[in-house]
């Protein structure tokens, strides 16, 4: 026997598959939906790097502001991509955005409510938008887009019209007081790793106020939230048989049905998945900001599509990633916080970001036909 | 009586005034492949959907394995051993190999609440499965789009197997191929019957039902017009007998004047 022979058979007895040996780490990583989002947040931090290095940008304070903003469309647009590889499209995010914010609100400030039971109340509303949205969209078989477009105006007009009938007003202040001592709101409202902060200060690491505390105090919640969507996510899209069944329902709705997947549930899973994501955004942003705003979260939903999509996910369903979608919010918050670091006029802020949505459509689509069509 | 693994007895089935199917008689055994024949129109679907469960049938009566049986829904007809390929497949091809082979019957793994998808054992059987047919997987994570037309339905056949098919319904399985994709899911066929299953194969297309089928069943008009095994019929006559032979010989009688008129 050859040594050649010798090392294949050896291999075989092993079981694995000497054929496979060819494929090497970087090969398997340019055939991720996720790379050419991947690529643009490495060309964004270049870029920043480059024209604003010396600003503070790069600073602990700078980086947490612009990670705080990532994170919170980050959290969305992992459940919107997700909703997109089971092949619907959820336009009502920004609406449920405002409706859960005066969800948890009225009922705390006005009806004497807990503030604990507010926020799982608003949570509960969540899924039964999301359910409906998505009973409808699997029983009348109508396009999601129009189902949810509509959703988009009825929760606003609806979160406007209750909240002024009320209160009078478009705007529910008063519940940072609320916040201590309440037994959920914590989860949504409290700076993790302080104490990292306050010894990279003592070190004189960070940079500090004039009280000697550091600047930067904690890593927000949102941040924590973020990560633990996208790990979540992921764990559910490459690991369970959930997560082979979205694939499916996107992919070929007639085929998975026919196999066995239960399309209509999966479906209506992810418009509920979408929903909660949109609460647990507002709940961040109303304990953080201590008011409920009516016109909280408009246009938030375009953004987590657009994320979404920059990351790798296929407009008609059955393709993308979550981890995609968690750097393509990445490269919308680095670039919205860095360009008030540049000399650039803010103004053209949504031209950059525009460009940068289409070159990365572009490359993604290069990438996914290359992997999933024959040559 | 049970040496028949499935047989139709005088099966029919209307849709308000109109006969789909009337009187379709079939038997079938293990290791033989029958071609079901018939232009368009005549009834085919109708007939694999009533085996595939979709439809009840109005008339006539199942036997599996000798035994009267009624499928209540496709599930009950794959719980008998009916596997059903239709001719769309059922295969997602942004999806990968493995993906696709178990959708919707996905082997899991863990500890309860926290199953999670058993890729590694669901990778090896799918290349496993593909390697006994004779295609080289090399990586069963790549896309199904990246397969051939011939290589999809083979894997679609194969995966049909698999979950415990006895009687194979295949839908037109080469009607969008060409002829060395076509001979290559033949040949599959002819292998499957060989190792005991039945196969059903539907089609419009004698040349390619002829070389492998045991028997013949053509279907006009919703009526079964005989089966006829193989030593008993030239593909000639087959071809006569299904809707379309008078006109494809009518043709050749016009073609014949149109070339004595020219020359």
């Amino acid at each position: 026997m050859s040594e050649k022979a010798k090392s294949i058979a050896s291999k075989k007895i092993l079981g694995q598959d000497e054929r496979l040996q060819k494929v090497s780490k970087l090969k398997l990583l340019l055939n991720r939906p996720e790379l050419g989002a991947l690529g643009g947040a490495i060309l964004v931090f270049i870029f920043f790097g480059i024209v604003a290095g010396d600003t503070g940008m790069f600073s602990a304070y700078g980086m947490l502001n612009f990670l705080d903003v990532s994170a919170n469309l980050g959290i969305i647009a992992i459940a919107a991509a997700m909703l997109m590889i089971g092949g619907e499209f959820d336009l009502s995010i920004g609406s449920m955005i405002g409706f859960a914010g005066i969800c948890i609100a009225i009922p705390a400030i006005y009806w004497g409510w807990p503030l604990w039971v507010s926020i799982i109340f608003a949570f509960a509303m969540a899924v039964l938008v999301g359910y409906f949205n998505g009973i409808l969209v699997v029983r009348t078989g109508l396009p999601s887009f129009i189902v949810t477009l509509a959703m988009l105006f009825i929760l606003r007009g609806a979160t406007l019209a209750i909240t002024r009938l009320i209160t009078g007003r478009t705007q529910v202040p008063g519940l940072r007081v609320l916040i201590e001592n309440d037994p959920i709101a914590w989860m949504f409202a409290t700076d993790t790793f302080k104490w990292l902060f306050t010894w990279l200060g003592s070190m004189n690491l960070i940079a500090l106020r004039t009280d000697g505390t550091p600047l930067a105090t904690g890593i927000p919640p949102s941040v924590i939230w973020f990560i633990a969507a996208t790990l979540f996510a992921t764990w559910i899209l490459m690991k369970t048989r959930y997560g082979n069944w979205i694939f499916a329902s996107g992919g070929d709705k007639n085929g998975a049905t026919n196999v066995g997947v239960p399309v209509g549930r999966v479906k209506i899973s992810l418009f509920i998945g979408t929903a909660v994501a949109a609460t647990i955004f507002a709940t961040i942003q109303v304990l953080d900001a201590g008011s409920a705003d009516t016109m909280r979260g408009n246009l938030k939903e375009l953004e987590a599509i657009a994320a979404a999509v920059v990351g790798g996910c296929l407009l008609t369903g059955g393709y993308g990633s979550a981890i995609g979608a968690a750097f393509g919010a990445l490269i919308f918050g680095t670039v919205s916080m860095g360009i008030f670091y540049t000399d650039v006029d803010t103004d053209w802020f949504k031209v950059f970001l525009g460009a940068m949505m289409l070159i990365a459509v572009v490359f993604n689509n290069y990438v996914r036909r290359r992997v999933t069509e024959s040559k | 009586m049970s040496e028949n693994l499935i047989e139709f007895n005088n099966i029919s089935k209307f849709f308000g005034k109109v006969i789909a199917l009337k009187d379709v008689t079939m038997k079938l055994k293990k290791g033989e492949i029958m071609c079901l024949l018939g232009d368009n129109g005549a009834g085919k679907s109708t007939l694999i959907k009533t085996l595939a469960g979709v439809y009840k049938p109005d008339e006539g009566e199942i036997l599996i394995e000798g035994k009267k049986t009624i499928f209540d829904s496709p599930k009950d007809a794959l719980d008998m051993g009916i596997g059903t390929v239709y001719q769309d497949l059922a295969l997602v091809s942004l999806m990968s190999i493995t993906r696709n082979f178990f959708m919707g019957r996905e082997p899991i793994k863990g500890i309860p609440f926290l199953k999670t998808f058993d890729i590694e054992k669901a990778n090896k059987i799918a290349a496993d499965r593909m390697g006994q047919i004779g295609i080289d997987v090399r990586d069963p994570s790549q896309a199904v789009g990246t397969m051939s037309g011939g290589e999809r339905q083979c894997l679609a056949i194969s995966r049909a197997i698999y979950f415990g098919a006895k009687v194979l319904v295949l839908d037109e399985p080469t009607s969008a191929l060409g002829v060395h994709q076509a001979s290559m899911v033949l040949k599959y066929v002819v292998k499957a019957a060989s190792e005991g299953l039945a196969v059903i194969l539907i089609t419009h297309n004698v040349h390619h039902a002829y070389p492998v089928g045991n028997s013949f069943t053509v279907l006009n008009r919703g009526r079964s017009l005989g089966t006829f095994n193989k030593k008993d019929i030239s593909r000639e006559e087959l071809l006569g007998m299904m809707a379309g032979g008078e006109e494809l010989d009518k043709l050749e009688v016009e073609l014949k004047e149109m070339n004595r008129l020219n020359s």
